[in-house]
């Protein structure tokens, strides 16, 4: 029976019931309405919304709240005094009150590690923000503009970065301003000035690939001027490359800060922090490991919440993999 | 783009003199006189210290000793160093080692870090995932110093299965176990810098279309994510690059390795200038060429990037 | 010289300014009867840091080269007693004018005989200041000296008036004599250290050529010289001194840090190592069991806290440097620091040198009593009070090993005295000696002296006589300076180790620096060396080590 064959291919003898519902039942008008009076969010609002409901941001801010807390207020955490060293107790074992045991100095080394939080997050994080702000704005600057611009600036990173790590140091710290007045800052400040190209580069290579991103040149022929679309639509989408760098660069800059203290060109031997224990774990490190081990741990733990962070943050900023 | 090459090799000129000048600056400037390093604390007769005064250049001002240092750099003579040796042979001989070792890092960093991000970027929050952050955590809380110890006792002592110092020859067998070493801080970067690009790509457009193709998962993850994921590592290893090549000092110093590293440290604590302009202006040649391969590559592997 | 010098990387070794490996005559290493004479023995060793001229060489690891493919006119035994080597006798009447009278037939390693112009002319080469040799202050005793070390008006430039110094004279080919500008007791002891080798004329002639390819007299010779990677020295069939090697060569591999020679001695890569690591002090002994040794060598630590510092001025300067000394536990610093390695120091010399004393008096000020210190440093706040400056001991960390005990003692002296104290550590070694040299050091400093020549007037004159070279504190006090001038116009040297001894008394009451400890050299060997033992200056006694 060829003429009642339907064109479809679905077989001839049923018929599908289709059944359409009335328009006031469908949620195709809520889903296609638009709140004109509510306020549109920003990214960051919008990201910032995003973000408080990640249970990866909870954790990490938990985390940070926590060493930050330990930075501030030590005394909560210890009584003994971490400076009171006898070397009678020199690689000693936990006993009472002294639960992580003791340094080959015979110092208490769960209160040297509450006290050297401090110093190590303030070189982490200063040292970390100080080459976020100069070497991505460097960075940005140089790949959005491009042309002569970037040549000179990237040039310019290119001559810092050949600038071998341990000479600018211990000239830095030569230099009599520096040496009678070392720390922490004097440490940050080291670690920014050699440090900031990584970033500018990094940050270079990431514009370079936006600004020609589709919504990019759409912002651009919508009228909204260079700058705009470099600080609105660029650089928040060329964040996460860089986050991942600065959230990594966290825990690197409170380990440099370990080898040029070793090389007694970072803190002074009285301010206490991870990188100085560390540092002076190395001799003690086949007789007592665990010298070496707790401020690692510590060390770990602070890196670790600031890269979940990143993560977090990276996550809220990127429209697409935000969960619903 | 030949002449985008053309120009950015005339750039190196520049370069060059600003960090000559900067680092020999940055020596001139050092306090102590590299005579108090070379007498070792022992009296030392005044009239030797003004003879080797006079022969070193020490009492000229500083553009004078610069100059005759780019003097001596054009008619191809890099002096001699306080050892006596000439300096080109100095670098000459450590180069090599070092640029070899400096290879194999970042071959390691590149190869192992790529693959483990790009698992763990596809396996995002699995136990993968999980665990390579751990590698990570491990590589980055605990310096050079204790890692290459370590790996140096177990590996080249307890087990013997390599020399667990690099010899004369530094070969490339020798320098495995220096360049995994080398390669381990870097390999946390490139990790998480792989995997967060990765991430980041997975939900584009283009990713989609090809899924919606039914091109094979495999060739959309190492055609389509991969190469777009890649600039930010690319740009990445170009940076590191040069810190693999003149920062391997506590690397080098473990193993032995007869490298750029130990030399430019020694010349940086006996004050010789020459020496050390000599050792970074070779680096910021290394740089600058890197960064030109980087941009190269940019292009490359997107090509909506264009350089004129 | 200070023991502190050798640009070293971030690793951690034990550094030893440049040591004189001695002759032995009866070595001490034990002898085993199968041992293999025709092994090359590989050797810790660094990267010479000047050409190899006996002159020139003033660091560790170019000094032992240099004693291996050179001999002097005499050289020191395990115990430091000196011994002929190209010397038939050195006579003097009035230690001022000496006859020196060379063996025959000696040949340096190309066959050319040895005389005494080689002698004369090598001193005269390496004392003139024209030729830049840095150990040219050791023939500051000759006469003559003044001249060739000549400055000019300016004081800037060198302008020597002579070419050769006038108290050497060439007598005949085995025979030449030496005038002092002064009488000197114990010069003759001198003459086995590195700057009084002997040279070629065609070494003389092309100087150079020689610090690349030195041609010697000694029980090897340098056959190839592999720039920072080693130094392969083969033995010299010329030489017929006591010091017969019994292997069939050295070679030194050039090392950055003692952690990764001590990793390649583990793994039988090398075969003998001096100066074990601070990581592995603790373990050493049992990682090598019977293959490990300790021993004494012609060294001291001391702290040294300037005179021109406000606070150590006068008596109450006096009193608080006792304070200071009596604060320290030197014994519980070498037992938990060094691992039982060093002695506790009891004067100001060496135990390894003769005419060492442990009972001179004074010496009590060096016993650890934190309740005394604590009253003497409030007998001298009672003077001047001190102003609660932080109390500071200046260190190098680029010679490493440094900062744990600089660490220890600066708590016990906080936990005596109730001050503030901290290590200062400097970068590198020329800014510390850049303090040291301008007068600026704002606290102590650590020092250390490591004997030229084993002679107890060497740790004492060039370290505390006024204006002496060495004296970096600028201690002066002419009744020392009178004891050290009779010491050395005495007849006998053990007539002037008694009176320097007697010198040593007036050290202790005024305590220019605060003695810690006497060095002890650490080392190993492998399994498949034998015969490995240190000499009076911790060098190995290479020659002596064979294969089994």
């Amino acid at each position: 029976m060829p003429e009642n064959t339907p064109i479809s291919s679905t077989s001839s003898n049923h018929r599908i019931e289709h059944f359409v519902a009335d328009i006031e039942q469908t949620p195709l008008q809520a889903t296609d309405s638009l709140n004109e009076q509510a306020a549109p969010l920003s990214l960051w609002a919008e990201a910032w919304k995003n973000l408080r409901r990640q249970p990866l941001f909870i954790i990490s801010a938990l985390l940070i709240l926590l060493t930050l807390t330990v930075a501030f207020f030590p005394g909560l955490f210890t009584q003994t005094v971490p400076t009171q060293c006898d070397l009678i107790n020199s690689n000693a074992g936990p006993d009472g009150g002294h639960p992580l045991g003791f340094t080959l100095q015979g110092c208490d080394v769960y209160a040297r590690l509450i006290h050297g939080t401090q110093a190590s997050l303030a070189v982490g994080v200063f040292s970390t923000l100080g080459v976020l702000i100069i070497g991505g704005t460097i960075g940005a600057i140089a790949g959005y503009y491009g042309g002569w611009l970037d040549a000179v600036l990237a040039r310019l990173a290119d001559i810092f970065f050949a600038l071998p790590l341990i000479l600018g140091a211990i000239v830095i710290n030569s230099l009599p301003a520096v040496r009678e007045h070392r720390s922490v800052w004097t440490v940050v400040a080291t670690l920014v000035v050699l440090g900031w190209p990584q970033i500018a580069r990094i940050t270079r290579g990431a514009v370079i690939e936006v600004r020609n991103a589709d919504f990019v040149v759409a912002a651009k022929s919508l009228g909204v001027s260079r700058v705009k679309a470099l600080i609105t639509h660029v650089i928040p989408n060329s964040l996460s490359p860089v986050i991942v760098i600065a959230t990594v660069s966290l825990g690197v800059f409170i380990v440099a800060e370990a080898t040029l203290s070793f090389l007694g060109i970072g803190l002074p031997g009285t301010v206490m922090s991870w990188g100085n224990d560390i540092a002076a774990a190395q001799t003690s490190l086949r007789n007592n490991p665990s010298t070496l081990l707790w401020p690692a741990v510590a060390l770990s733990i602070t890196v670790l919440s600031f890269i979940m962070l990143g993560d977090a943050v990276r996550d809220a900023l990127d429209p697409k993999a935000r969960k619903r | 783009m030949l002449r985008f090459i053309f120009r950015r090799v005339l750039q190196v000129i520049p370069v060059f003199f600003g960090s000559t000048l900067i680092v020999y600056y940055l020596v001139f400037s050092m306090s102590g006189s590299p005579i108090d390093a070379l007498s070792g604390g022992k009296p030392i007769s005044p009239a030797v210290v003004a003879q080797l005064t006079a022969q070193y250049h020490l009492d000229q001002p500083f553009f004078i000793q610069y100059g005759i240092f780019i003097k001596n750099l054009f008619t191809f003579n890099l002096g001699t160093s306080f050892s006596g040796r000439p300096i080109a042979a100095i670098i000459g001989q450590a180069f090599p080692v070092t640029a070899r070792l400096a290879i194999m890092a970042l071959a390691i960093e590149a190869i192992f870090g790529v693959t483990a991000g790009v698992f763990a970027g596809l396996r995002k929050g699995k136990l993968f995932d999980g665990t390579v952050l751990i590698a990570s955590l491990v590589v980055i809380a605990i310096p050079t110093f204790v890692l290459g110890f370590v790996l140096q006792f177990v590996v080249g002592v307890k087990l013997g299965w390599a020399k667990p110092t690099v010899g004369s020859a530094a070969d490339w067998a020798d320098l495995t176990l220096p360049a995994v070493v080398l390669g381990l801080v870097s390999f946390a970067y490139v990790l998480r810098l792989t995997r967060t690009s990765i991430l980041e790509n997975m939900n584009a457009d283009y990713v989609r279309t090809a899924t919606a193709k039914g091109l094979s998962r495999r060739r959309v993850v190492m055609v389509h994510i991969l190469r777009n994921s890649l600039i930010p590592v690319v740009t990445f290893l170009g940076a590191d690059l040069g810190g693999l090549m003149g920062g391997a000092i506590v690397t080098e110093g473990i193993f032995n390795v007869p490298g750029v590293g130990n030399t430019l440290y020694r010349a940086v604590l006996a004050g010789e200038g020459p020496m050390v302009v000599s050792i970074v202006s070779i680096l910021v040649l290394v740089f600058v060429l890197a960064n030109l391969l980087v941009d190269l590559l940019y292009a490359w592997l997107d090509p909506r990037i264009r350089y004129a | 010289m200070r023991f502190s010098r050798i640009s070293k990387a971030l690793g951690v070794a034990t550094v030893v300014a440049l040591a004189m490996t001695a002759c032995s005559g009866g070595s001490t290493g034990t002898t085993n009867t199968s041992a293999d004479t025709t092994k090359v023995i590989t050797a810790f060793g660094g990267e010479p840091q000047n050409p190899l001229l006996p002159a020139n060489t003033n660091e560790v690891y170019g000094g032992r080269v240099m004693d291996l493919i050179f001999s002097g006119l005499l050289s020191y035994d395990a115990s430091g007693k000196t011994v002929n080597e190209m010397a038939d006798s050195i006579d003097s009447t009035d230690s001022q004018n000496y006859t020196i009278k060379i063996k025959s037939g000696e040949k340096f390693s190309d066959g050319s005989p040895i005389t005494a112009k080689n002698f004369v002319d090598a001193w005269n080469f390496g004392a003139l200041s024209t030729n830049a040799q840095l150990n040219s202050y050791f023939f500051e005793s000759i006469e003559g000296y003044k001249d060739v070390s000549a400055m000019a008006a300016d004081g800037k430039t060198a302008a020597p008036t002579a070419q050769t110094m006038s108290g050497l004279k060439v007598v005949d080919d085995t025979t030449f004599t030496v005038k002092l500008a002064q009488a000197e007791s114990d010069w003759k002891l001198r003459l086995g250290y590195t700057a009084f080798f002997p040279l070629t004329e065609a070494a003389i002639a092309d100087p150079k050529a020689a610090g690349e390819k030195p041609t010697g007299n000694g029980p090897y010779t340098l056959k190839t010289w592999n720039h920072n990677a080693e130094l392969d020295l083969v033995p010299n069939p010329n030489y017929t001194g006591p010091r017969k090697p019994k292997n069939a060569g050295v070679t030194f591999k050039v090392y950055t840090t003692a952690d990764a020679a001590y990793q390649d001695l583990l793994a039988d890569n090398l075969d003998v190592l001096d100066g074990i690591p601070a990581s592995s002090i603790k373990s050493f002994q049992k990682d090598l069991g019977d293959r490990s040794i300790v021993k004494a060598y012609a060294g001291n630590a001391t702290l040294t806290i300037p005179s021109y510092l406000p606070a150590f001025q006068g008596e109450a300067g006096q009193l608080r440097r006792q304070a200071i000394s009596k604060s320290i536990d030197r014994n519980l610093i070498i037992d938990k620091i060094f691992n039982n390695t060093k002695k506790v120091a009891k004067d100001f010399t060496s135990p390894v040198i003769e005419g060492y004393s442990d009972s001179v008096s004074g010496a009590d000020v060096l016993t650890y009593d934190a309740s005394a210190a604590k009253k003497l440093w409030d007998q001298a706040n009672a003077i001047t009070p001190w102003d609660n400056s932080t109390f500071t001991i200046a260190y190098n960390v680029d010679g490493a090993g440094n900062k744990e005990y600089v660490d220890a003692a600066t708590n016990q002296i906080k936990n005596a005295l109730g001050i503030q104290a901290e290590g200062k550590p400097y970068a590198t070694f020329k800014e510390l000696r850049n303090d040291v040299n301008k007068k600026q050091l704002t606290g102590a400093s650590r020092a250390g002296w490591q004997a030229d020549y084993p002679s107890l007037y060497n740790f004492l004159g060039p370290l505390y006589g006024t204006g002496a070279g060495s004296n970096d504190g600028n201690y002066s006090n002419p009744a020392f300076d009178a004891k050290l001038k009779e010491g050395l116009n005495a007849k006998s040297t053990d007539e002037g180790n008694k009176i320097f001894n007697e010198a040593q008394q007036i050290l202790f009451k005024d305590l220019p620096v605060i003695p810690l400890w006497y060095q002890a050299q650490t080392g190993g060997w492998s399994n498949n060396v034998t015969g490995v033992d240190f000499g009076w200056n911790g060098v190995p006694l290479y020659y002596n080590i064979s294969g089994k």
